[in-house]
């Protein structure tokens, strides 16, 4: 049985462990409005591009100038798998389901006899990926500097991508980041971006014929850049969002355990104290009767 | 005077969303009015000022980077940076024409190096507007 001291000690450290999840907590619902907020305002931008760029896709596609950016190379060799994931832990399974995706995909593309690539965006991604494919990792952006996410972040991003894609060092790539759904649900996803996709049966203003200022092929050339931009640009606020709301629920069972353990502790705690009470006084009682 | 749809989105929040009268476009083969029931048109930005006409008046945003869709439903700008020219400072300003220099400066001969100056050049008129907008308000 353990000592009475060693009981309360445990109590004690169990109750300074509660107060800080219950900070990390709070911190994290306050923080999670922010970010859910930036990222609803980012989706009408995202969303508007990728139906302009559609609709001239759709025209464009079979055309022989049609750009690299939006038909591809013609191969499927070599993958690039952006994986976009915090920089910090203590969120749940945030981290590990994103780069459970990526690994999956991985596997699935060595086996096939591909190419794969890494491209890590926010450090826990990489320490997870480096111990499996530390040679294939090309890039690490760290941006724990960052307090505040900027589209320069994103445009950071983007620019290396594509300066990779020109220098031929990749066939496709993919997006690996956690889509924000609710508090509790947040959901990995892959994205493809290099050859670009675009949602399909988005029409409706198909029919109009547009007038194009210079022409399609310019057009094309300017904004598929920044289309990639802007899809990493709303990885990014997505997982920050969800980022937070897997914190959020992952300290909020931990204060809800650090509160059972309390209990249960504190319940043996009174109870040896009770018994080591009734073992003196029986100890007293019979040394009395002796005499 | 006809009014329509107009919105201008930039990649963090909607800037502007609201019935015009009027909206001139910095397009990047030159300034371009829209009124309602314009033809539908796509057209990348340049550099510059877009001035909204509504009935409550007119307001003037520094817009970069993007682009403009008529479409029978209204007006759709969208830009990279969409900051009100009151907002916009000359030191910020210069900031931009002296990136758009270093990055003439670091293009390789050929078609990226006319892109560069082309920029550079479409930057310091930009910069050259804003400055006449600045004095005419003090």
């Amino acid at each position: 049985m353990p000592s009475l001291k060693a009981l309360r000690n445990r109590i004690a450290s169990v109750k300074a462990t509660q107060k800080i999840t219950k900070a990390m907590q709070m911190v994290a619902a306050a923080k999670l409005r922010r970010a859910q907020g930036a990222a609803e305002a980012a989706r009408p931008y995202a969303e508007r591009m990728g139906r302009v760029l559609g609709n001239i896709a759709l025209g464009m596609k079979d055309s022989p100038e049609a750009p690299k950016l939006l038909i591809g190379t013609g191969k499927n060799q070599v993958h690039l798998l952006v994986v976009c994931t915090a920089e910090r832990g203590l969120c749940g399974p945030f981290n590990s389901a994103i780069v459970r995706l990526a690994r999956e995909k991985a596997g699935a593309l060595e086996a096939d006899g591909k190419q794969v690539k890494f491209l890590c965006v926010g450090r826990k991604g990489f320490e997870q990926l480096r111990r499996q494919f530390e040679k294939q990792i090309v890039e690490t952006i760290d941006l724990r500097a960052a307090r505040v996410l900027g589209y320069e972040h994103a445009e950071g991003i983007g620019k290396k991508v594509i300066a990779l894609f020109n220098e031929s060092a990749f066939d496709v790539a993919t997006l690996f980041y956690s889509r924000f759904k609710s508090v509790i649900a947040q959901v990995p996803t892959a994205q493809q971006m290099i050859p670009a996709s675009f949602p399909v049966g988005e029409s409706g203003l198909g029919q109009a014929i547009y007038e194009y200022e210079p022409d399609e092929e310019e057009i094309l050339a300017d904004l598929l850049p920044r289309n990639i931009s802007t899809q990493i640009f709303r990885a990014l606020l997505e997982n920050a969002a969800s980022e937070q709301g897997a914190r959020m629920s992952a300290m909020d069972s931990a204060t809800r355990n650090a509160g059972e353990m309390i209990k249960k502790q504190t319940l043996k705690y009174n109870r040896t104290r009770q018994a080591m009470i009734t073992k003196e006084l029986i100890e007293i009682i019979s040394g009395a009767e002796a005499l | 005077m006809a009014t329509f749809p107009f919105e201008l989105v930039s990649p963090t929040r909607l800037v502007h969303s609201g019935e015009a009268e009027e909206v001139i476009v910095p397009g990047a083969e030159g300034e371009f009015g829209v009124f309602a029931n314009h033809a539908p048109l796509i057209s990348t930005l340049r550099p510059g000022i877009l001035t909204i006409k509504a009935a409550g008046g007119e307001k003037r945003l520094y817009v970069r980077d993007g682009f403009a869709e008529v479409n029978p439903n209204g007006l759709i700008v969208l830009a990279e940076v969409a900051v009100p020219v009151e907002e916009i400072d000359a030191a910020a300003m210069a900031r931009e024409v002296e990136a758009a220099e270093a990055a003439l400066a670091e293009a390789k001969e050929g078609p990226e190096r006319d892109k560069a100056h082309e920029r550079l050049d479409q930057m310091k008129s930009a910069a050259a507007a804003l400055g006449a907008a600045g004095a005419a308000r003090h």
